[in-house]
């Protein structure tokens, strides 16, 4: 009987090869059908936008889908040239930092807000790894508005997801680190570094964020999260790894124990806690940076405490759940009902049932604590287990449908299962071992499932070769149907980690297309030609600068000295869809301003040598963009050439 | 002859669309607009159809050596004609009152219609006139100079009304809303003459 039962495993596994041998053949002799589904007619445009964070390149990229074309990279933490973000005076405080001032970050997962459960494509917000800060887009504008520090956090990691109405936008600590920060020998890493999970409010109307509180949790690492929603709303779920507090070798060290945790966080009881005056404010460093879309600068205000919570203070509020095997993501299901712990090591997916956690609690059925902290069964809150569905899971999405897709690394594919059955219906592989997966609609109660795309970590052969380093690729599958199916790679920038996509027309309908220069509130702001002016003060000049179609005034300009620090402030006074203007003066040591109409942008300018300087529009504004030129004269520093400057005519 | 004089009135009245609608439209599109530019032109003015698009014309039309769309204090037509446009909505509503209580003759209306026409004939003529003056008395330094086979300088004056190439932008006049509500108004005036006197007709046989 057993080896008949072996002989039908065999055959099975042979007929699902053939299987997807066949249908792997079928999608190359009706190619053109595939073709079909990912081709958007020239003018027309793609259903779905998809925001892929650019991993090690700081900045979020966004997307179509289903055509995989790039339409923009938005700088986030890292200068960016192009438009001068980071570098332009106006946003130079967008990067400050409690270390100063930092050029570049790790961007991982990208979050879209949400009322009521849905996606509102308002916000999104996105983590910087590095140096642990969360960041806020404006889909507006499209651009960077508002970058907070967390403080007490090293290696951002389990970040930024937001809570069903956007109450909160959460930030895990992936290490553990001694808090307040001391110089102490590593090796007391065990009982004395602590891991900050952060709870960072976002104001309804503005979405100004406010760290709210910090939930100081024993010395585990907390690698990803998911809110609760739905019944399940007003709890967070960290999956955590090394519970074996190891401080070196990690690879080994923290893969001893069975079974990790994934911790159970009840922030609405919490945050009761700390309404009520609960938590200690503990003094501490961090920068909130937030640009002003009227003024069209950021300000860096540092911040010069934070409120913690100890669990223990709160009893009822934190539990720990064990999970097979240093899980990874840590995934809930659009009902809130399962939480999927993706134990990396494990062979097999273990789902948790949200109902059982709550009677456990309510039984008090705990297997122990750690540090003060309930640990649950394993056995009491396990929904079901997906058995041997690939190796190395890392990530789940849903539907809405009832099915759930994950990923796994080192098997490289996607697998399709069924939530309460817990049976694999499919599986495709990816090109190659793919990180994460975003359906859209991802992290919310209503997933819009008719798009996946894998987000692979290796490229290898997948595009012409470009050498050793290679961009990162993505892989679009059609999910509307019992079977996945595989439209399309698509190259990305950087190495996006996960991403977040929804339905094009709430974004688009919003999308701003000029600054009005009526709402100008820059402070260096010439309105018209004739606000334009040159003004010294002491060793700095400020130019008063304004640009529309096709000259800069003034575009003559004399009395600057070597030795003098020179603003150019920089107004386009386009008030028409898509006219830039560019600014580049030669030897400039920051970058070039792409200036949007309405808006005014700020260039440093050390002249070190006399003479007569060009400045130029660097972007091609229209048929006389070549003639869009001007010359600032730099005499020497004990010179005494006066401050003049002229349009249209010489400079008397 | 009441019927004929109630659509007199209201015919009369249609007129004073014109102080909310605009009573004419230029749309300007090209490779670079897919979203046209346009100008909707008032009898007390010219405005944007979307909100900086005067300005944005008058930029590109720097380019050309036009010179800016005029303000409402530029031209007289803009003080003039809306007093024109409500006197004789007046008029006609005072010629449908008479003819209600039997004081006035069904003619006054095509007297009316008359005058009116009069007065849109010489209206559509001004109108002409600075779309002449606007297209064509351009900047002699201006920066783009095109010219016809013949030499003379090219015209960018747009149609009075239909469609016309200026360059890479198409240009389409026509009439808008309180435009075709005029016409309305006036065909009413003639069907309110037409009715008085079949009626006037019937009551004299």
């Amino acid at each position: 009987m057993k080896s008949t039962l072996a002989v039908l495993g065999v055959l099975v596994a042979f007929t699902s090869c053939n299987n997807s041998g066949n249908s792997d053949k079928k999608s190359g002799a009706l190619a053109s059908n595939v073709a079909e589904k990912v081709y958007i007619a020239p003018g027309e445009y793609d259903s779905h936008y998809a925001f892929l964070s650019g991993g090690y390149s700081g900045n979020l990229t966004v997307y179509g889908l289903p055509s995989g074309r790039m339409f923009k990279e938005i700088p986030v933490f890292s200068q960016f040239p192009t438009s001068g973000y980071g570098y332009s005076e106006e946003t130079k405080p967008m990067l400050n930092t409690s270390h100063g001032f930092i050029p570049w970050g790790d961007a991982h997962h990208p979050d879209i807000s949400q009322t009521k459960g849905e996606i509102d494509g308002r916000f999104i917000f996105i983590n910087e790894n590095n140096t642990p800060r969360i960041a806020k887009i404006d889909l507006k504008t499209f651009e960077t508005t508002e970058i907070i520090e967390v403080p007490n956090s090293a290696g951002n990691h389990s970040s930024s997801f937001v809570t069903e109405n956007t109450e909160y936008v959460v930030a895990g600590t992936r290490f553990s680190v001694p808090i307040p920060q001391r110089d102490m020998p590593i090796k007391e890493y065990k009982g004395n570094f602590k891991g900050a999970l952060s709870f960072i409010s976002v104001a309804p109307e503005t979405g100004e964020m406010d760290i709210k509180f910090q939930v100081l949790m024993p010395g585990f690492n907390y690698d990803l999260s998911h809110p609760g929603r739905g019944k399940s709303h007003g709890w967070f779920f960290f999956t955590t790894y090394n519970t074996e507090e190891a401080s070196t070798l990690l690879e080994v060290n923290a893969s001893q124990n069975d079974k990790d945790f994934i911790a159970a966080i009840n922030w609405k009881k919490i945050e009761e806690y700390v309404n009520n005056g609960g938590g200690t404010m503990m003094p501490t460093n961090y920068a909130h940076n937030v640009y002003d879309e009227d003024t069209h600068t950021a300000t860096s205000i540092m911040k010069k405490e934070v409120r913690v919570v100890n669990p223990s203070e709160v009893p009822g509020a934190v539990y720990f759940i064990p999970t097979p095997k240093s899980p990874h993501g840590c995934d809930v299901d659009p009902t809130g009902e399962y939480i999927v712990g993706n134990g990396k090591l494990s062979a097999n997916l273990t789902v948790h049932s949200f109902i059982k956690m709550l009677d456990a609690i309510e039984n008090e059925k705990f297997a122990g604590e750690a540090y003060g902290i309930p640990i649950l069964n394993f056995e009491d809150v396990l929904a079901g287990v997906v058995e041997q569905p690939g190796l190395g899971p890392l990530h789940t999405e849903f539907d809405g449908k009832g099915n759930a897709y994950t990923t796994f690394f080192i098997s490289s594919e996607v697998v399709k299962w069924k939530i309460g059955t817990w049976e694999v219906i499919d599986r495709k592989p990816t090109y190659y071992s793919v990180g994460h997966l975003t359906i859209p609609g991802g992290n919310s109660g209503k997933p819009q499932g008719k798009y996946m795309f894998a987000m692979n970590k290796i490229t290898k052969d997948r595009y012409l070769p470009t050498g050793p380093e290679m961009e990162h690729s993505a892989q679009l599958y059609d999910i509307s149907g019992d079977k996945m199916e595989l439209l399309l790679d698509f190259p990305t920038h950087g190495e996006p980690h996960y991403a977040a996509a929804m339905e094009a027309s709430l974004i688009k309908e919003r999308s701003q297309k000029i600054y009005k220069l009526a709402d100008n509130k820059h402070p260096f702001a010439a309105k018209s030609d004739d606000d334009t002016k040159v003004v010294r003060e002491g060793k700095e000049v400020h130019i008063y600068m304004t640009t529309i179609r096709s000259h800069f005034s003034p575009d003559n300009i004399e009395g600057v000295k070597v030795g003098d620090k020179v603003y150019f402030h920089v107004t386009n006074l386009e008030q028409d869809f898509d006219v830039p203007h560019g600014f580049a003066v030669i030897g400039q040591n920051n970058s070039e301003l792409l200036v949007m109409p309405g808006q005014t942008k700020t260039s440093v300018w050390e002249p070190k040598q006399v003479g007569v300087w060009p400045f130029y529009c660097t972007d091609f504004c229209s048929a006389l963009h070549q003639e869009m030129q001007g010359y600032i004269r730099v005499s020497a520093a004990d010179s005494d050439t006066p401050i003049k400057w002229s349009l249209g005519e010489d400079i008397e | 002859m009441k019927k004929a004089s109630i659509i007199m009135i209201i015919g009369a009245l249609l007129l004073l669309g014109l102080f909310k609608f605009p009573l004419w439209n230029i749309m300007l599109g090209a490779p670079q607009y897919p979203d046209p530019l346009g100008m909707n032109i008032h009898i007390d003015g010219i405005k944007g159809v979307s909100e900086f698009d005067l300005q944005n014309i008058d930029g590109l039309n720097h380019y050309i050596g036009m010179k800016t769309i005029p303000t409402a204090y530029e031209m007289w037509e803009f003080s003039v004609f809306p007093k024109v446009i409500f006197g004789m909505a007046m008029l006609g509503v005072i010629i449908g009152l008479l003819g209600y209580f039997g004081k006035m003759s069904y003619k006054y209306f095509l007297g009316w219609f008359l005058f009116m026409s009069v007065l849109g004939v010489l209206g559509m003529y001004d109108f002409n006139n600075w779309l002449v003056d606007y297209g064509g008395n351009l900047d002699p330094h201006a920066i783009i100079k095109v010219a016809n086979a013949d030499g003379t300088p090219m015209s960018y004056k747009p149609p009075l009304i239909g469609f016309k190439k200026l360059l890479n932008f198409d240009v389409t006049s026509l009439p808008h809303t309180g435009g075709y509500l005029m016409f309305i108004g006036m065909s009413l005036t003639l069907v309110a003459f037409w009715l008085g006197r079949k009626t006037s007709l019937k009551t004299t046989t």
